[in-house]
């Protein structure tokens, strides 16, 4: 219990932050250089699609972090909710431009690849379209935050439709499998790790790809969160004092 | 727990069932409409529709793919391992169709039960690897086969 409250205390968290920042921006650094030297340089051309499937190391990556921040969000939004619990909002609504980004990403890289593959830039399939309604749902939470003026209630209003919108989750994840879809199925499956549809030495550079973004948006979550709890927080006596300190 | 955060962790719980349980009816309603493609065999059991354009989806059947005449036209055979459809296009095909490989067309059936297809795509499947453990593949399933 002590380590909760520890970890919920904004002060903390802004001095903890501050200090795992320089190891989590070297290791984020160290593995997407190792990361994209394997997938770009190393790791052979498709049988199928020659060079062009290198792109798969940007676009599934980007696509997981999309699906992987949104449920964080909703995780937070009900924390937010049940416990009161400020900083979960803080975490929440900072996640939000860095999840839309993802998906931004995700939807243009799978373009630029349907064009030269499939014949089209774009279709309405089902995975497609669920995905697009994710990011509907990124800027959603945005403008909701946005348009509010009482931050209480603006960050009541975002962890419910945090929550809410999560049932999109699972509908983009199973969209390929219940679903006639142009978007081909699962590579990687969760059910299945242990005979994915990969050459190992494609994988290995996508699992590295996958985990360097983890840390990417640890690092940008934690920026944002930063500045959001210093205009939150900047009445209270620990700003107050630290700005003192620092000046 | 205490009282007041448990009866806000129900209310959660069910606001967020009562909008899965929403979105599963709307989802099972809109089935057909979400799918988006026919299989072959839909078509041959007539549940595609006449005279609208629809699309097909399905594996192009190895070695059916011709061109008669000297035009543009292409004419191969779908299957979803179960029924076939015979296709006819004329345009530019894109760089992954190829026997044995899935795509998905649309267009609309003719009074012979062809389907004349204004538009061809590929659909990519989910494997991925080096031509060289594609070419090995290949040689082991041929070995099988002759045995």
């Amino acid at each position: 219990m002590r380590f909760y409250h520890r970890m919920a205390s904004p002060p903390h968290f802004y001095a903890l932050t501050e200090k795992l920042m320089p190891w989590i921006s070297v290791i984020f650094l160290l593995m997407t250089g190792y990361g994209l030297y394997l997938g770009l340089f190393v790791a052979p051309p498709d049988y199928q699609q020659g060079e062009s499937y290198r792109i798969i190391y940007i676009h599934v990556p980007a696509a997981w972090m999309s699906l992987f921040i949104y449920v964080v969000m909703a995780v937070c939004g009900g924390i937010a909710l049940i416990w009161r619990m400020k900083l979960a909002e803080v975490v929440l609504i900072s996640s939000a431009p860095i999840g839309a980004s993802f998906t931004f990403i995700a939807l243009v890289t799978g373009s630029l690849w349907g064009k030269p593959m499939w014949g089209t830039w774009w279709v309405w399939d089902a995975r497609l379209t669920s995905e697009l309604i994710l990011l509907f749902l990124y800027l959603g939470v945005i403008s909701l935050y946005g348009a509010i003026e009482d931050r209480k209630t603006a960050a009541r209003a975002v962890s419910i439709l945090a929550i809410v919108g999560v049932v999109n989750i699972p509908i983009i994840h199973y969209s390929v499998e219940w679903w006639n879809t142009l978007h081909q199925g699962p590579t990687i499956s969760l059910t299945e790790l242990d005979k994915p549809s990969i050459h190992v030495s494609m994988l290995i550079p996508l699992m590295l790809m996958a985990t360097s973004f983890k840390f990417l948006y640890v690092m940008a979550m934690f920026q944002s969160a930063r500045v959001e709890i210093i205009r939150r927080e900047q009445n209270s006596q620990w700003v107050k004092k630290m700005l003192e300190e620092r000046a | 727990m205490r009282a007041i955060r448990r009866q806000r962790l129900y209310l959660l719980l069910l606001m967020l069932g009562g909008v899965a349980l929403a979105v599963t009816f709307a989802l099972r309603s809109f089935n057909e409409n979400l799918m988006y493609f026919f299989s072959t065999t839909d078509v041959v059991d007539g549940k595609a529709p006449a005279d609208t354009l629809f699309r097909l989806g399905g594996m192009v059947v190895d070695g059916s793919v011709e061109r008669p005449g000297d035009g543009m036209m292409v004419r191969f055979d779908l299957t979803d391992y179960s029924k076939q459809v015979t296709v006819e296009y004329t345009g530019i095909l894109p760089d992954l169709f190829r026997e044995g490989q899935g795509i998905v067309s649309k267009g609309k059936l003719n009074t012979e039960g062809v389907f004349v297809a204004e538009e061809v795509l590929a659909k990519h499947d989910e494997n991925y690897m080096p031509p060289e453990v594609a070419e090995s593949l290949k040689k082991q399933h041929k070995s099988t086969e002759v045995q």
